[in-house]
């Protein structure tokens, strides 16, 4: 407690960006921005190649799972290493359901959200009682464990993963060209966007937030630390869940191979990268993590040690990400 | 074989396994103790210090052989030069954080983690490389249990090292320091004690030892690869919380006990081996639920 020093907010990108930034966080530009995107991103697979709608979809799918976890890591401020685990119980619940049962996609969905909230309150409840360190590992050890079951069952498919999820069928159309997915992941991406601002100024949101700043004092006043951040994580985890379950969709096969500690680290990145808390920071993040890679393959291998040398500058320099949260100076676990 | 054989068999192989653990919990352990830092980049120090070890092995073999004299001396040199780099680690890495929020140094040590992870990854080009040594593999008995020189050797090395550890802090300056900083930082610097340089003594430590381990596990396994540190990193950290965070010889103690648990855990029939690591973690999950300060640890109430 003694060691809290605030950081004063300074921006080495000049005064441009930041009134820029200053001009986003008024309504009118804001939605005048967001319109003309919108437009844009319904526009984009009439006149685009299948490579690029294929990597907007990618891009989709981690915007929506960067706000999963960004719920978890920058609204409540509690380390997760293990977010693709969760991604893994949403993916495999619908592929099992779907491929073994033969239940309608659509159906799947609620039995995803329910097996993360289970998994959510399994790990959670009792780590998010002590520091938050112990959570960053419990999280790193669940991520394993669950590629580890997956590989090791008999229903999962083990090692080769699961074949023959069906694909879902809306309004007797059944998706299967890469242009539906894109809307698909569109939609969801737009309420993933639109749920996290209702919850960030939400009650809820607002007690995340003053969690996250001074434990103690919320805590003072009333709040229920451990529920409320039990809250975060299984928000966060069924907003995982759910993307899992539409990228079982897509993919239509999935293996253990799909949900390694890698994928959990590039979606922290990109939360860490963006600004941990504000929403179009971690979308943009979102951008960066899965565009570089896209623009850069010759560097291939080399690409996560410069991601890694990236991510040490900037929390040594500015570690409140590229477009931090302007009230929330601090953020202590 | 009986059961009895089973048993005396099962009991070594958890006692070298968990030494093992227990080296590189203390690190682990060490470093939480001081500056309340998880530190991610441990297990990767541990994978380094392996990787150091068959390098140095490689230079030394030509002169002094690779046998029991070639694996000590590549053992020392290895132990010095990944103790640095964990001095180097901490100074570039954790010490700039250490007044940051507590989320960032631990970005950071995943970030260093990361780094150390893929540069070995590239260097090897993800392969297994095995490690070569001039030892014998010819087994003998004690009483029923049998054994081998290698594994009889190594699990004195580690409980050696153990007791050095051990002695170190206790008797020690320096390890006095140590305990004291854990104690109370901010006050220690009022007194006296450049803290930074202690910080970085026991990073020393910590990251000297895991290399001991990383290099006897190569021994033990005779292959290396880089993502040797992963598992046991977690279980060395569930070593740690077994025996009690921060507390040195909780963690000597965690790790023998979590090796032991893992040799008989997979005898019960329907856990097998496929499991152990499961296992595992459903025990650190236990002990966070039921025993959060660890056996050795006590109820610490968080000051304002």
């Amino acid at each position: 407690m003694a060691e809290k020093k605030q950081k004063k907010f300074t921006n080495p990108f000049g005064t441009v960006v930041e009134s820029l930034y200053d001009l986003f966080d008024k309504k009118a530009p804001r939605y005048l921005l967001m319109t003309i995107m919108t437009a844009f991103l319904i526009y984009l697979p009439l006149s685009s190649s299948r490579f690029t709608q294929e990597i907007m979809t990618n891009l989709f799918f981690y915007v929506v799972v960067c706000l999963g976890l960004n719920i978890i890591v920058g609204f409540a401020g509690l380390l997760h290493l293990g977010y693709a685990a969760f991604f893994a119980v949403g993916a495999y619940t619908t592929g099992i359901l779907s491929s073994v049962y033969g239940v309608n996609f659509w159906l799947t969905l609620p039995f995803s959200i329910i097996a993360a909230v289970i998994a959510g309150l399994a790990i959670g409840a009792p780590t998010l009682r002590l520091r938050g360190d112990y959570l960053a590992i419990v999280t790193l050890g669940f991520g394993e464990i669950i590629r580890l079951t997956v590989r090791n069952l008999d229903i999962t498919g083990g090692a080769m993963g699961l074949i023959g999820i069906q694909r879902p069928v809306l309004f007797g159309i059944v998706l299967n060209q890469i242009t539906h997915f894109y809307y698909l992941f569109f939609i969801l991406a737009v309420i993933a966007i639109i749920v996290s601002y209702r919850l960030h100024d939400s009650r809820l949101g607002r007690a995340w937030e003053y969690i996250r700043e001074d434990e103690d004092a919320a805590s003072a006043m009333g709040i229920n630390v451990v529920q409320i951040r039990l809250y975060a994580f299984i928000i966060g985890s069924a907003f995982g869940a759910l993307a899992g379950s539409l990228y079982a969709a897509k993919m239509t096969a999935i293996s253990p191979e799909s949900f390694m500690f890698i994928h959990s680290v590039m979606i922290l990145l990109a939360v860490v990268l963006g600004g941990m808390g504000k929403i179009p920071g971690v979308i943009l993040g979102a951008i960066i993590v899965t565009l570089i890679p896209e623009l850069s393959r010759d560097i291939g291998q080399f690409r996560l040690i410069i991601f890694a040398v990236l991510l040490l500058i900037l929390m040594l320099y500015r570690p409140q990400g590229i477009w931090p949260e302007r009230q929330g100076i601090s953020t202590k676990l | 074989m009986t059961t009895w054989e089973i048993f005396l068999q099962q009991l070594f192989n958890g006692l070298l396994v968990g030494s093992f653990y227990g080296l590189v919990a203390i690190g682990y352990s060490m470093v939480y103790g001081i500056i309340k830092l998880l530190n991610f980049a441990h297990a990767d120090i541990y994978m380094s210090g392996a990787f150091a070890g068959l390098i140095i092995l490689g230079f030394l073999n030509p002169y002094i052989g690779n046998q029991w004299l070639g694996i000590i001396v590549a053992l020392l040199l290895s132990m010095i030069l990944v103790g640095l780099l964990g001095v180097a680690i901490q100074r570039v890495a954790y010490r700039p954080m250490l007044k940051a929020p507590r989320l960032s140094i631990l970005i950071t040590a995943l970030a260093v983690s990361m780094i150390l992870y893929n540069t070995v990854l590239l260097m090897t080009q993800g392969q297994y490389k095995p490690f070569t040594t001039g030892l014998t593999h010819e087994s003998f008995y004690i009483g029923a249990l049998r054994m081998t020189e290698t594994r009889l050797v190594l699990l004195i090395a580690a409980l050696a090292l153990m007791l050095m550890l051990h002695l170190f802090i206790t008797r020690t300056m320096y390890g006095k320091a140590m305990r004291a900083i854990a104690l109370d930082r901010d006050t220690c610097q009022l007194m006296g004690i450049n803290v930074y340089k202690i910080i970085a003594i026991t990073f020393f430590v910590g990251s000297a030892l895991a290399a001991a381990a990383g290099i006897m596990a190569g021994v033990y396994y005779g292959t290396v690869h880089f993502f040797m540190g992963f598992l046991i990193g977690l279980k060395a950290f569930t070593a740690a919380v077994i025996g009690g965070i921060g507390i040195i010889p909780g963690a000597m103690l965690g790790g023998l006990l979590l090796g032991l648990l893992e040799a008989f855990g997979t005898q019960i029939p329907f856990i097998g081996s496929s499991w152990r690591d499961v296992f595992t973690f459903v025990f650190l999950i236990l002990f966070l639920i039921f025993k959060p300060n660890g056996l050795l640890g006590r109820m610490e109430s968080e000051r304002m």
